[in-house]
């Protein structure tokens, strides 16, 4: 299995903080499945991480690993 | 030299004296920084009061400055502080960027944060992040040099371009929980005093992250973004004529940004607009004939009255730095949703720059 985390108002969209779902290969695809399920991903600014590590491009994701979806936050 | 001793020496300036500012105020003036600036162009209202915990009821209508100056100096009467009550452009970071050794952003908007993210790498100043949405708030250290020269990663790392208007909702809007810019104003004070002293390890190339709801901290890992460079103006004339309001209410609502090299891969057959005014240099006249493009010269300033020219074709729009035509090409999606509309990243003046011209 995967974690994935949702961080900031992008749980105001998913409603959860965290999901679990089935193995996928590389961060792409998750991604992409995450914006089939959350339609509203398509247009929300967000950074991910794998493992508690920033990616910038596509990476395998081994099963067990957390992958978070961190908006910006402007506040003050 | 003893760390008390470099704070005494340090210069310090924070941006924004809200709910982040305030307790930043308090603890770098408690901790005896010698210098500090501080910029902010509101005044104290009512509903500051439950997270901008240095006013009171009496303090409002004063400029927010001004308040803490004064409430600071009962504090520490040893500190010199320096304040600004108005809102905070490229000028001033020109202009007084150079007297600070670290740069706290303590702002409330988007605009703000990716103009001060922007300046502190034109100029070299480590930047100490902070923000907050609803339960839970972000700090970085921002541009940190090292000792090999290297600098750590910075805002345009994360997030290249900031999120289209109306998109994340500022305190005003979605509300803050009152508590909060206090716990993340507070770390973010314990990392300048990090950076002054040199003690311990610093938030640079980490963004923490923390939930007040559940009380979790999530670290992660930060790695330069090769986007970051496409979006940093590189010289001191193309960050002055950077709109970051602009660039904050409208950018992402769909409009495309090619390259140079793009462009001319792939959409050398749209047509090539240029809607900079007649007087600017140079104009484009030998380069588009010798790339044999259908061109033509339209200033924006006339661009809403002739858009009908451009309706139902596929354009690119050209401007001096990128910015303008961007607003171009949103006012042509907007009246020609089936035309494919783009803006030339960098303008003319990255053409120029590329030797492509």
């Amino acid at each position: 299995m995967i974690e994935v985390m949702f961080f900031g108002q992008l749980t105001d969209g998913t409603g959860v903080s965290s999901v679990m779902i089935e193995e996928v290969a590389n961060t792409d695809m998750l991604i992409n499945l995450m914006k089939q399920h959350y339609p509203f991903l398509e247009s929300s600014t967000y950074m991910v991480a794998l493992n508690n590590t920033m990616v910038t491009e596509n990476t395998i994701i081994r099963p067990g690993s957390k992958v978070a979806f961190m908006p910006p936050f402007s506040g003050g | 030299m003893a760390g008390q001793q470099k704070l005494q020496q340090a210069r310090v300036l924070v941006i924004g004296a809200g709910g982040l500012g305030c307790p930043i105020m308090q603890y770098l003036v408690a901790a005896g920084v010698g210098h500090i600036g501080l910029a902010d162009h509101d005044k104290v209202s009512l509903s500051n009061l439950h997270r901008q915990v240095l006013f009171g009821t009496e303090d409002i209508g004063y400029y927010k400055v001004d308040v803490v100056k004064q409430k600071m100096f009962s504090l520490n009467s040893d500190v010199n502080i320096r304040t600004w009550n108005e809102r905070w452009t490229q000028q001033h970071c020109l202009q007084y960027f150079p007297d600070f050794d670290v740069i706290v952003d303590a702002t409330d908007n988007f605009a703000s944060r990716y103009l001060i993210n922007d300046a502190c790498v034109l100029l070299g100043k480590p930047l100490v992040f902070g923000a907050v949405s609803q339960f839970e708030g972000q700090v970085a250290v921002f541009n940190q040099l090292y000792a090999d020269g290297s600098r750590s990663v910075n805002y345009r790392d994360l997030f290249p371009l900031p999120p289209a208007n109306g998109e994340v909702l500022n305190c005003a809007e979605g509300g803050v929980l009152g508590v909060l810019p206090g716990t993340i104003g507070t770390l973010q004070a314990t990392e300048a005093i990090k950076l002054i002293t040199g003690i311990g390890t610093t938030l640079s190339n980490r963004l923490w992250n923390y939930t007040a709801l559940t009380q979790d901290v999530f670290i992660m890992q930060l790695v330069a973004n090769p986007l970051s460079l496409q979006h940093i103006p590189v010289s001191k004339e193309q960050f002055i004529s950077t709109d970051y309001e602009w660039l904050c209410g409208y950018l992402q609502q769909g409009i495309k940004e090619i390259d140079a090299l793009d462009w001319q891969e792939k959409f050398l057959d749209h047509l090539f607009v240029d809607i900079r005014e007649s007087h600017e240099l140079p104009r484009l006249d030998s380069f588009c004939s010798s790339l044999a493009l259908e061109w033509m010269e339209l200033p924006l300033s006339n661009l809403e009255n002739n858009i009908s020219h451009l309706i139902g074709k596929n354009v690119v729009f050209v401007c001096h730095a990128g910015v303008r035509s961007l607003v171009a090409a949103d006012m042509l999606m907007k009246a020609s949703p089936a035309s494919a509309v783009f803006s030339l990243k960098g303008g003319v003046h990255g053409l120029v720059e590329k030797n492509l011209i």
